[in-house]
């Protein structure tokens, strides 16, 4: 009745699908959370122009659905001329849709720092920058870490929907087999193995860096 | 320390918790998968399933009354009324079409099918209902091609799963892009916004998007392949088969599918299938 031996002569297509899905979650997060800090930091305490733009920005990207944001971006753009590949459009749009989220839980990790905090480093002889760097926005960043976590996480599962725009990922791969062998209960299941190791993964190594990172508070707020 | 040993004994706790849905899932679908509709059931019930395309052009469609319309759902209609029952209209995509079949959520399915060898592994077919060939479409007039080689570094649009793009699979040589999308629709969106400059499809729905208009309309630079379509019928229902071919014969013989081809193709009927 199941038959997942139908699925071996495509193990090379699932392969190629997860490490596709791999590295354009590895590149939007590292992206996201990079372009994430300085607008978190902008929205809250940069010029009120800047600050008001990036407020527009983030809820733009977090009152639209993922899908129409992709499919504006890789159907709709090329009307301006502007024609980019499919991965392209998919870590573009994956990048954007992680940033708008993670600036938001990182201002709620700044804002939660109590500004007593920041008034005893700057009384104590530190510098903005290092007042700001070591009393505000580490704690802050271990404060919202675990959200940080599953929003990447999160990324991760949604990229499955760039299959949509042909980028050859897992679920791409799972559709792709589905439509040769007609094996649609072990071809999903088999992804959705692959989803699940994935997302475990992923927080493990989340889970890693975030003890190095801010090991020294523990006890303290985590 | 114990705090560790609880969280590791909870998350074992989880893990056979999913491996027991797995297995309830996996047991449903056996039994689903086990008991197919045959014409008695069909007859009794009164109401003949069809899975039809929505995103098809001239085989199914919606109308400007927010009705399905089309060749396919014309063909479903003729044989619900022949057989005597009422018509339910299923729609589904071109990727997902046969496993709509395949676990009892529709008793044939009339989405401009073609046959395959694989796909006659999985279900059985009728006789052949419509005419079709697909081939390879230019966005820019340019001349025919001699064969399959052209193609070499071309980036082609198709839709997954559809037979032209498991042909183009096979034929294309290796230095050809092919993107597979989800449906027909995202398919032809791709090639109109210019995301593909060469699109997969088949000869009717090149025709309507020719007739739509706009810059980009497709032109006919390779015929991949003459292929009628057929209705599936899930593998062994031999009365079903039976009585679904009787009616397709009886239909090309009094002129019903004829009319049908020459409303939605706006021509009759070629000769090759007159003569099935």
């Amino acid at each position: 009745m199941l038959d997942f031996l139908s699925l071996l002569p495509y193990w090379q297509v699932f392969v190629e699908g997860i490490v596709t899905t791999l590295w354009v979650t590895v590149v939007a997060t590292l992206l996201g959370l990079a372009i994430a800090v300085p607008f978190a930091w902008l929205r809250l305490e940069g010029p009120r122009l800047l600050s008001a733009l990036i407020g527009i920005y983030v809820e733009l990207i977090r009152n639209t659905p993922f899908i129409v944001q992709l499919f504006f971006i890789y159907f709709g753009l090329p009307a301006l001329d502007l024609r980019l590949s499919a991965t392209s459009c998919a870590l573009i749009a994956m990048t954007l849709n992680l940033t708008a989220y993670a600036t938001e839980i990182i201002r709620a990790g700044i804002q939660a720092v109590p500004k007593g905090q920041r008034e005893a480093a700057r009384v104590l002889g530190m510098s903005p920058l290092q007042s700001y760097r070591h009393v505000v926005l580490v704690p802050a960043l271990s404060r919202i870490y675990p959200a940080l976590t599953s929003q990447c996480i999160i990324v991760m599962l949604g990229s499955a929907v760039i299959s949509q725009i042909s980028v050859e990922e897992l679920t791409y791969a799972a559709n792709f087999i589905q439509s040769r062998n007609f094996r649609s209960f072990e071809t999903y299941i088999v992804a959705t193995l692959c989803y699940l190791g994935i997302a475990i993964a992923m927080r493990q190594s989340f889970e890693y860096i975030g003890r190095r990172l801010f090991g020294f508070l523990q006890g303290e707020q985590r | 320390m114990i705090r560790n040993l609880l969280q590791r004994s909870s998350r074992l706790a989880v893990v056979r918790r999913w491996c027991a849905s797995l297995a309830c899932a996996a047991l449903a679908f056996s039994v689903v998968q086990a008991n197919a509709a045959d014409l008695a059931t069909i007859e009794q019930r009164g109401v003949l399933r069809v899975a039809v395309p929505q995103d098809y052009p001239p085989f199914g469609s919606i109308g400007a009354d927010l009705e399905p319309q089309g060749y396919d759902i014309d063909t479903a209609r003729y044989l619900a009324e022949q057989i005597g029952v009422e018509l339910e209209l299923v729609p589904v995509t071109s990727a997902n079409r046969i496993p709509y079949l395949t676990s009892d959520r529709a008793d044939l399915v009339i989405s401009s099918l073609g046959k395959t060898p694989e796909r006659e592994q999985a279900i059985d077919f009728s006789s052949a209902y419509a005419p079709f060939f697909y081939g390879v479409f230019s966005a820019t007039e340019e001349p025919e091609m001699s064969g399959p080689e052209a193609l070499a570094g071309k980036t082609i649009g198709a839709t997954r799963g559809a037979l032209e793009e498991i042909k183009l699979t096979e034929v294309a040589p290796s230095s050809t892009t092919l993107r597979r999308y989800e449906d027909n629709a995202t398919t032809l969106s791709a090639f109109t916004s210019g995301q593909v400059d060469y699109v997969a499809t088949g000869s009717p729905v090149a025709a309507a998007l020719a007739t739509r208009g706009g810059a980009r309309t497709p032109h006919l630079v390779l015929t991949l392949q003459d292929s009628p379509c057929y209705i599936g019928i899930s593998k062994g229902n031999q009365a079903l088969k039976e009585k679904v071919d009787s009616l397709i014969a009886a239909g090309l013989a009094d002129g019903t599918f004829d009319a049908m081809s020459e409303r939605w193709f706006g021509m009759p009927l070629p000769e090759s299938m007159r003569s099935l």
